[in-house]
């Protein structure tokens, strides 16, 4: 497949800061990718300067494999959505659409029926003699990805267009966004700090931290198999532990945390006995009172609270030692019984939790 | 709601002494200005209601011939003006780093603090026959003997410029800051030339600090008595000239309140069709 945006060896400095470090990655056409990482990690500094407001200091920029060095950002095939829109208060709806095409000197009937056309497409017909500010949040979003769509660009850019949104709204447009992009099949390089942006949109996910890529790959493999512990602490939660191996044979390792509980568990990488290591537990992976405990890391918690949010609800556990762990509670009444202060057997599989030698 | 008595007791207090500074300074000498301008002598000397002050206006072309190019001369020197302001205010608000803004602000300001009548005379040390300019061009030999240059209309919008150009910038750079740099950047990232992002999203976005820059520009402009007299030189012609001589030289305070009447309906009256024309509300623009 042909990739409409390649970035290979990417570098950007501001003094002596390097903003984005040695970033590589291409995004196939057609495709939703994401960049997640925290804030101040380069990722909006990366996103400007595919779009061309920030020239890198080394490392190419490829878009349908023309390099962008040099090249003013009106003249870029891409086109960006502002985190905070930037919607021309001036104009109305019509007139921000008709924005970029007048600049390419499109005719004015043409003008017209085009931004009829993506109106209805984004779901807003006939708003296009409203003023910006008559326009709710969710719909300045639509107006927005709409200006930028009806240039037709080769790759839409978004720098966290969701984030001035309240989370019902969030939630609405992140269906929307993915349902849009599919219907459009424009490339979309979308970049967040919300991890669940990214797993729910994307197909595939670039992790960044301190202006470098940790991974990249599909959000089921992030979630499932992540390559370094910042992944695994960044894309959804997780309880972890640190302890020493005791014992190891090949990948099978057996590791005895701080305080003192004995897991069997798998490396990810290479580790020897007497090495530190961490231990990354889903809480959907821990069970509730296992019936086959001989396979299982069993042990034993005090339940403090139960942290109800529907069907993704969770109990807060502590261990004797007061480290607090995370279970999930399945919402299938079997577990109603549970209470807070109750002390509960939890037990997980070996093959689920993740575990990295520990750093330093 | 009901406001309890007290607290308007409170309003009428603080709004006192703004009420008595209007009435007594300007509403008061103001009318008795509009009174004296009706007046006349008849032929026993006796005082009279005339219109005579104001058709002398009308019949003496040196009279509306004045007021017109001192109209024409004050637009033009808004206008150019507000050509150098806009680039000094973007300059500040947008490109500066925020450290140096304070101090530019404050060279901006610098020179507000010596007297106007001083300023003027520094431009006329620079520019008169034997001044500092002539000087050197002598001495480099690019021209052969000292030019005039003060005393001519270009000299004197130059003053007037100079002497209103903070009144210029300020309200722009106040109203520039409140434009969103994702504005521009998104115009830019739209397709847009320089130009049209000046034209499409800076102008229209400073509308309203240009017109009341533009406003304020225009009445100190339309009103100065030094500039135009000192610059200008005899031949200036600036109609609150012709104010000052019929009060001070001619002695005739009933003309003089004529003329002056006929400034404040023409400042008015170009100020109401400047808003006509820019779409816009005095209310709008003060706010």
């Amino acid at each position: 497949m042909d990739n409409d945006l390649s970035v290979l060896n990417l570098v950007k400095k501001f003094g002596d800061f390097s903003a984005v470090d040695q970033v590589t990655f291409d995004v196939p056409q057609g495709s939703f990718f994401s960049i997640l990482g925290p804030s101040g990690c380069g990722k909006t500094t990366l996103l400007r300067m595919v779009a061309g407001f920030e020239e890198p200091t080394s490392g190419s920029i490829q878009i349908r494999g023309r390099d962008m060095a040099g090249v003013a950002p009106n003249q870029r095939p891409v086109n960006l959505v502002f985190q905070h829109l930037a919607l021309f208060p001036m104009m109305n709806v019509a007139e921000n659409i008709a924005f970029g095409l007048k600049r390419r000197k499109v005719d004015s009937a043409t003008i017209k029926k085009q931004t009829e056309e993506i109106l209805e497409r984004v779901g807003l017909p006939g708003y296009g003699q409203q003023r910006i500010n008559q326009l709710s949040g969710g719909q300045k979003q639509r107006v927005a990805i709409a200006r930028c769509l009806v240039l037709e660009p080769l790759v839409l850019l978004l720098d966290e267009p969701l984030g001035a949104l309240d989370l019902k709204l969030r939630e609405q447009m992140k269906v929307e966004l993915k349902k849009l992009q599919a219907k459009v099949g424009t490339t979309f390089v979308y970049i967040t700090h919300d991890q669940s942006e990214a797993l729910v949109m994307s197909d595939r996910i670039a992790v960044m931290n301190k202006g470098r890529y940790e991974q990249i790959g599909t959000p089921q493999e992030l979630y499932g198999k992540p390559l370094t512990p910042f992944v695994a602490q960044f894309v959804g939660d997780n309880n972890v532990w640190s302890g020493e191996v005791v014992e190891q044979s090949g990948k099978n390792i057996v590791m005895k945390t701080d305080e003192g509980f004995v897991f069997r568990t798998v490396i990810q990488g290479s580790i020897a006995v007497g090495q530190h290591a961490d231990l990354y537990l889903r809480p959907e992976t821990i069970r509730i009172q296992p019936a086959d405990k001989e396979a299982l890391n069993c042990f034993n918690v005090t339940v403090k609270t139960i942290l109800f949010d529907g069907a993704n609800s969770r109990l807060l556990t502590v261990t004797p030692q007061e480290h607090e762990l995370l279970v999930a509670l399945p919402q299938n009444r079997s577990f109603d019984h549970i209470k807070p202060g109750q002390d509960i057997e939890v037990g997980w599989h070996p093959d689920a939790a993740i575990c990295f030698r520990a750093e330093g | 709601m009901a406001v309890p008595r007290s607290s308007k007791a409170v309003f009428w207090i603080f709004l006192a002494p703004v009420l008595c500074w209007l009435l007594l300074l300007i509403v008061l000498p103001h009318l008795d200005l509009l009174r004296m301008s009706f007046a006349g002598e008849n032929e026993l000397g006796d005082m009279t209601w005339t219109l005579q002050n104001y058709r002398n206006f009308f019949t003496e072309p040196i009279y509306w011939n004045t007021f017109l190019r001192t109209a024409v001369f004050s637009i033009i020197t808004t206008f150019i003006t507000f050509l150098l302001a806009m680039p000094v205010a973007f300059y500040i608000v947008k490109v500066v780093r925020p450290r140096l803004q304070g101090a530019m602000m404050l060279m901006l300001l610098l020179p507000f603090w010596v007297s106007e009548l001083v300023r003027i005379y520094g431009w006329m040390i620079l520019l008169r026959e034997s001044g500092v300019i002539n000087h050197f061009l002598v001495k480099f030999g690019l021209i052969d003997r000292p030019i005039e240059m003060l005393y001519n209309d270009a000299t004197m919008i130059m003053g007037l410029v100079y002497t209103s150009m903070l009144f210029m910038v300020v309200p722009l750079i106040s109203v520039m800051e409140s434009l969103d740099d994702s504005l521009i950047e998104a115009a830019y990232d739209l397709g847009s030339s320089k130009s049209v992002i000046w034209f499409k999203i800076i102008l229209p976005h400073c509308k309203p600090g240009i017109t009341s820059g533009s406003i304020v520009v225009f009445m100190l402009v339309l009103g100065n008595y030094l500039t135009p007299n000192l610059m200008g030189g005899k031949n200036s012609l600036w109609f609150t000239e012709q104010i000052y001589n019929q009060f001070i030289a001619s002695f005739n305070w009933n003309q003089g309140a004529a003329f002056g009447f006929l400034l404040l309906l023409l400042s008015s009256l170009i100020i109401w069709i400047g808003l006509k024309l820019s779409r816009q509300k005095l209310g709008e623009v003060a706010s």
